[in-house]
């Protein structure tokens, strides 16, 4: 696996503190996205060959990933490149601001590349073309095969600052890759970029696997194998590639993920038609029992302070959502409405649990307040279930199943995605059917 | 006419008659009762008259009468053949979540062999796995093939 690649961010050498004058609210459903223009990057001529990285594209590339990035948030309209109006290294240097309104934009991305002595050295700045002036500016040096992040880390900063929220570009997202017919279902662990490309496979099919979920550092990642026939919880080292099972427990153990502080996994233990959740300590290997009730409790997931946990049990008869503290104590219940509630997820922010429901034969994603109340259904299918949030609590991905057909044809799995408005469904292309998806932490903070 | 070919055809009108009313109730009662399979089409035998699975209703793991006579043949099956070991296999429907379907399965296949054991089977022959919605026998998206998912199968371990 590749080594993590840390971007070096060399120099901020501007960063405009007037107040700014575009705002982009991404709290509703943007219906009236901003028109942003983002200029290709002008290739410095005294650019050096680098491998086979075609480098007199590279401007373009860079700029056509940022401006899918912006375009699939759904807040930004990015505008035809045909329009514009200035050379990129000209309206890199100071651009015509009035020629720029003209096409109705309100934001303007310029930038400009070199690749010299095996590095890649970008700069891009951002422009207020209302107000006539630069938002921000920086330039980064790093590896010219690290191009892609660095298109990524661009639309980060450039969304942070026009919407007042951290980005979530440069982030993976681990899944399960799925082949085969329905009943013999191939799955291997496999990773990719947030934008669908750089999958990489983690595992090679031979056995079952399951619910992957990354550590805060996306280093480590927790999931499920059938590994031997012992459906255990694993330990997986992205980097090495070492693995290893989590604890010792006599019976199946599943649901894992990671404390926020990434030093605990909690998790699953089934032990005689019971389930109760767990947590182990990765450094003192220390087992602690969270929950004891003769139902099934699974589907843990802390809260990002880590005092508590959401998880679901059918103590009253049927899957509801609950909710404790982390040592088990103050058991609560928080979901009364109409149908079964599974797999809670707590927000990254604190404020949101998402969340799976299945009412009259349908299975929705949602969101609500951590105590219950305030509950919005975001999307309906046939089957979808297991959300996961983006690094900034923005945005869910999770994944859906079609139904079959009379002759069981017609199968389907893939990944979706949602804001929490409610708006801006996509699918999120992979290159097989997939299934249980975790998105990363941002990748370079 | 013969009295035997009247007879034959007699016959052939109650054979139809029978035919066609299973297919009618088939959806509705004929192969699943109250959410449960009552059906043969995806069981195998562990022997002559041993039906390897039992079904369950959606979201359940208790036995149903006819999965109790089931277990009671498989049980009958294990004490003859005591050097015979077997791990039982718990399966939910497509229609949940794939974690809680993990611990259904796990509570479904217990259910199973708990019942082996008060039929004097040694838990030391009687392992359990389960496999959620992972492995359906039946690929399509009905009621029928749901019920026929949801399952415990004892398999031969050696």
């Amino acid at each position: 696996m590749k080594k993590i690649i840390y971007i070096l961010l060399i120099n901020i050498f501007f960063v405009n503190s007037l107040s700014a004058l575009i705002e982009v609210d991404i709290t509703r459903g943007n219906l009236d996205p901003l028109p942003i223009a983002i200029s290709p990057l002008h290739v410095d001529i005294k650019s050096e060959k680098y491998k086979d990285l075609n480098v007199k594209d590279l401007g373009d590339k860079i700029s056509e990933i940022i401006e899918k990035n912006f375009r699939n948030t759904g807040l930004f309209n990015p505008l035809k490149k045909d329009a514009f109006v200035q050379k990129p290294d000209i309206a890199h240097l100071k651009p015509r601001f009035e020629d720029w309104r003209l096409i109705k934009a309100q934001a303007l991305v310029t930038g400009k590349l070199l690749i010299s002595g095996e590095k890649l050295k970008v700069e891009f700045r951002l422009w207020d073309l209302a107000a006539a002036q630069e938002m921000t500016a920086l330039a980064f040096t790093t590896t010219p095969s690290n191009w892609r992040r660095v298109a990524h880390i661009i639309s980060d900063k450039i969304y942070e600052r026009l919407t007042g929220e951290e980005g979530y570009f440069d982030t993976r997202i681990i899944y399960v890759a799925e082949s085969g017919p329905k009943t013999q279902r191939i799955k291997k662990l496999a990773i990719m970029d947030q934008d669908g490309f750089n999958t990489k496979y983690l595992t090679l099919g031979n056995e079952l696997v399951l619910t992957p979920r990354f550590n805060p550092t996306n280093q480590m990642v927790t999931y499920m194998s059938y590994f031997r026939n012992m459906p255990r919880v694993y330990l997986l080292d992205i980097e090495t590639g070492s693995q290893e099972v989590v604890g010792n427990f006599p019976g199946m153990t599943f649901a894992p993920r990671f404390s926020p502080d990434g030093k605990k996994i909690i998790m699953s233990f089934a032990k005689d038609g019971n389930s109760d959740i767990f947590t182990m300590d990765l450094e003192t290997r220390l087992v602690e029992r969270i929950t004891e009730h003769s139902s099934i409790d699974t589907s843990p997931s802390f809260s990002p302070d880590g005092k508590f946990i959401a998880f679901n049990s059918d103590r009253s008869g049927l899957q509801q959502i609950y909710v404790m503290r982390s040592d088990g104590s103050n058991v609560k219940r928080i979901t009364f409405g109409k149908g079964i509630y599974g797999t809670p997820v707590w927000s990254p922010r604190g404020d949101l649990i998402a969340f799976t429901k299945m009412h009259k034969g349908k299975f929705f994603i949602g969101v609500m307040r951590v105590d219950g109340t305030g509950e919005r259904l975001l999307t309906e299918n046939y089957y979808q279930e297991a959300p996961s949030w983006s690094p900034n609590g923005r945005v869910l991905v999770f994944y859906r199943e079609t139904k079959s057909g009379t002759k069981g044809e017609g199968f389907s799995a893939k990944l979706w995605s949602i804001d929490i408005t409610g708006y801006n469904e996509r699918r999120l292309l992979t290159k097989t059917d997939a299934s249980d998806p975790s998105w990363s932490s941002l990748l370079s903070k | 006419m013969t009295l035997k070919s009247n007879l034959k055809n007699i016959l052939l009108v109650i054979f139809t008659t029978l035919l066609l009313s299973a297919c009618s109730t088939a959806k509705k009662s004929g192969v699943i009762d109250g959410d449960v399979y009552t059906g043969k089409d995806t069981v195998e035998y562990l022997a002559a008259g041993v039906p390897d699975r039992v079904f369950f209703a959606t979201n359940k793991s208790s036995l149903t009468t006819a999965s109790r006579a089931t277990l009671r043949k498989q049980a009958t099956f294990l004490r003859k053949n005591k050097n015979l070991n077997v791990v039982i296999e718990g399966h939910a429907d497509e229609r949940g979540t794939r974690e809680y379907n993990l611990a259904l399965g796990e509570r479904r296949a217990n259910a199973a062999r708990d019942y082996l054991m008060t039929y004097g089977i040694s838990g030391k022959r009687l392992s359990v796995i389960s496999y959620g919605k992972e492995k359906p026998v039946n690929a399509k998206s009905s009621p029928i093939s749901w019920s026929q998912n949801r399952r415990s199968v004892t398999v031969k371990v050696n």
